[in-house]
């Protein structure tokens, strides 16, 4: 699959041309040109932040249908640990992963196992001083491309090892094939998720070269017809025990849990796009100290915070904290054996997306001329080009790929300056 | 040689201390933009940010002016402050004359012109007791 492949998607038919998502875009990926918003393939990072705060409904999130379960023989459900968050009053997680078996779902497995796996492998690496510190989590896709594409110098202080996704995912896949016996090819697997970078990331993904994963279905998709299975009035004792995840696990939902489970205190966990650039920044700059381990996720409160999820996130956060009462500690351990299933096959790479030229002469020469231009503009972001700020806006007339007169207020001053002619014509004329 | 030049107001400490690191930030930014290689943005925006920070809390405010050519980023970061007494003693890591309050915040730890120095390629310090100081430090591209 290409690199810059994207969930994130626009409907034409729904979008206005208004400003709203160009302004809230933290890498200035989309412009609104000829009345549309274009997002940049190159730029988009998935964070979901455009579906977000598109007011219209158009953006959205191209995640799988549940109808491609029928393409399959046997299907796994990996439902994320933000889904557990979903729901009111639950204090067991088998309700939810009987519900989804009644959907459909052959076998379920929890992600907050391979969750428990990264966890514990992190811990080891720690211990045994083979990690570049700061470590950065790899777990959030949306960071992951933020970094490869802004952050060259922390590349190799993100966590090498795949995101619990990945991990539950082959994991299912290799335990379901041997238990019923049927072909791995045969076995789909499907995550759950919270949000659309997850789904460019099994589409796409970073750190090796293909994904165990078959499908993504959205939380918010599947939301009525899950709570519509759930029974929550049977008596527990009759549920199928298919739980096999902890507290550990579970609280990677939200922000700040997988840390608790890596570190004791020398942690940071930054939630919310703005806060995690800010913390990169600060990363790359050396200003932050005594710190070994940096979870950053780039939804506010963690996964729970993913725009395909239903709850809001903060509620979802206090329910996952109430569930964790009824929940062991860990129950899924690191084994040598899993080395291969866990370890990053593909380095990061840094894609220099913000780049001006390939040639630093003329990467300087433009710069120049941005500046310059930027002196003649209003400098009040108003978007009305379809560039998110003036300074945007520069870089884009200079790379060529708009008109300076796109700008309405240098448009303003060049027809007061018709207009100014044209009656100075009109004096000479009458003084004749 | 095209260059390109920038200049940037530093406001005092005292004043704003939250906008203190924008002109490092802004600098980043547009050599990240540039395509300048990883390593030497990261120095630039090391070393500036310090001197940013020093003209902030020490000299009560002042002015960088940067320029970027496609060989070196050169910054000169000049204050109209106390000046710097004895600049072999500030030279000495460790060595600070910053307030318990800013030491608080996690600066004056008497690193900024030592890291200044490792961070740049040429570092050249101006400087008169009562009139202010002027630094002129080079990374290479």
């Amino acid at each position: 699959m290409e690199t810059f492949f994207h969930s994130v998607a626009l409907e034409k038919e729904k979008c206005i041309g208004c400003t709203t998502c160009i302004k809230r875009c933290p890498t200035e990926a989309i412009r609104v040109r000829n009345g549309k918003a274009q997002i940049s393939a190159q730029r988009c990072i998935d964070c979901g932040e455009c579906i977000r705060v598109c007011t219209k409904g158009a953006k959205r999130a191209h995640s799988t249908r549940l109808s491609a379960l029928d393409n399959w023989e046997y299907k796994v459900a990996i439902p994320a640990p933000a889904l557990f968050g979903q729901f009111n009053h639950l204090d067991n997680i088998d309700i939810v992963l009987n519900g989804l078996k009644k959907m459909g779902f052959d076998e379920v497995y929890e992600v907050s196992r391979g969750a428990e796996v990264v966890t514990d492998v992190t811990k080891r690496l720690l211990a045994e001083n083979k990690l570049k510190l700061p470590v950065i989590s790899s777990a959030c896709p949306a960071v992951v491309r933020l970094i490869r594409q802004r952050f060259p110098s922390l590349i190799d202080n993100v966590l090498p090892i795949k995101a619990p996704m990945e991990v539950t995912a082959r994991m299912a896949k290799t335990e379901v094939s041997e238990k019923l016996g049927v072909p791995a090819k045969k076995v789909g697997v499907f995550f759950i998720t919270p949000c659309p970078a997850k789904v460019t990331d099994f589409a796409a993904p970073i750190g090796s070269a293909r994904s165990w994963v078959d499908g993504a279905i959205s939380i918010a998709k599947i939301y009525p017809k899950l709570s519509e299975a759930m029974d929550k009035e049977v008596d527990i004792d009759h549920l199928e025990k298919i739980a096999k995840s902890g507290m550990v696990g579970v609280r990677w939902a939200t922000s700040g849990g997988e840390s608790k489970g890596a570190v004791e205190d020398r942690y940071l966990a930054a939630d919310g796009i703005e806060n995690v650039i800010n913390v990169l920044e600060q990363l790359e700059d050396e200003r932050i100290q005594d710190i070994d381990f940096v979870e950053l996720n780039a939804c506010n409160g963690g996964c729970v915070g993913g725009v395909l999820c239903v709850e809001n996130p903060y509620i979802a956060k206090a329910r996952i904290q109430r569930l964790n009462k009824f929940l062991p500690a860990s129950q899924n351990h690191y084994e040598h054996s899993m080395n291969q299933m866990i370890n990053w096959t593909k380095a990061l790479e840094y894609t220099p997306v913000m780049k001006l030229s390939e040639d630093l002469e003329e990467a300087v020469s433009m710069m120049s001329e941005i500046e310059e231009l930027r002196t003649r503009l209003p400098g009040i972001d108003c978007g009305s080009c379809g560039s998110p700020t003036c300074k945007a806006f520069a870089e884009d007339v200079v790379k060529g790929k708009v008109n300076e007169s796109d700008c309405i207020f240098i448009l303003k001053n060049k027809v007061k300056k018709a207009a100014k002619a044209l009656s100075q014509l009109g004096v000479e004329d009458d003084s004749n | 040689m095209a260059g390109l030049r920038l200049t940037y107001d530093i406001p005092s400490a005292d004043d704003d201390f939250t906008r203190a690191g924008e002109a490092s930030g802004s600098v980043k930014k547009k050599l990240r933009q540039i395509g300048y290689n990883p390593e030497a943005i990261r120095k630039v925006s090391i070393a500036m940010y310090e001197g940013e920070i020093n003209v902030a809390i020490h000299a009560g405010g002042g002015e960088a002016i940067v320029e970027i050519s496609s060989d070196a980023v050169t910054m000169k970061l000049i204050d109209h402050g106390p000046g710097i007494a004895d600049v072999e003693k500030a030279m000495q890591e460790g060595w600070s004359t910053a307030p318990e309050a800013v030491r608080n915040l996690g600066f004056g730890a008497g690193m900024g012109l030592p890291n200044m120095k490792k961070y740049t390629d040429s570092m050249d310090i101006e400087t008169e007791v009562g009139k202010g100081t002027t630094i002129t430090m080079v990374v290479k591209a």
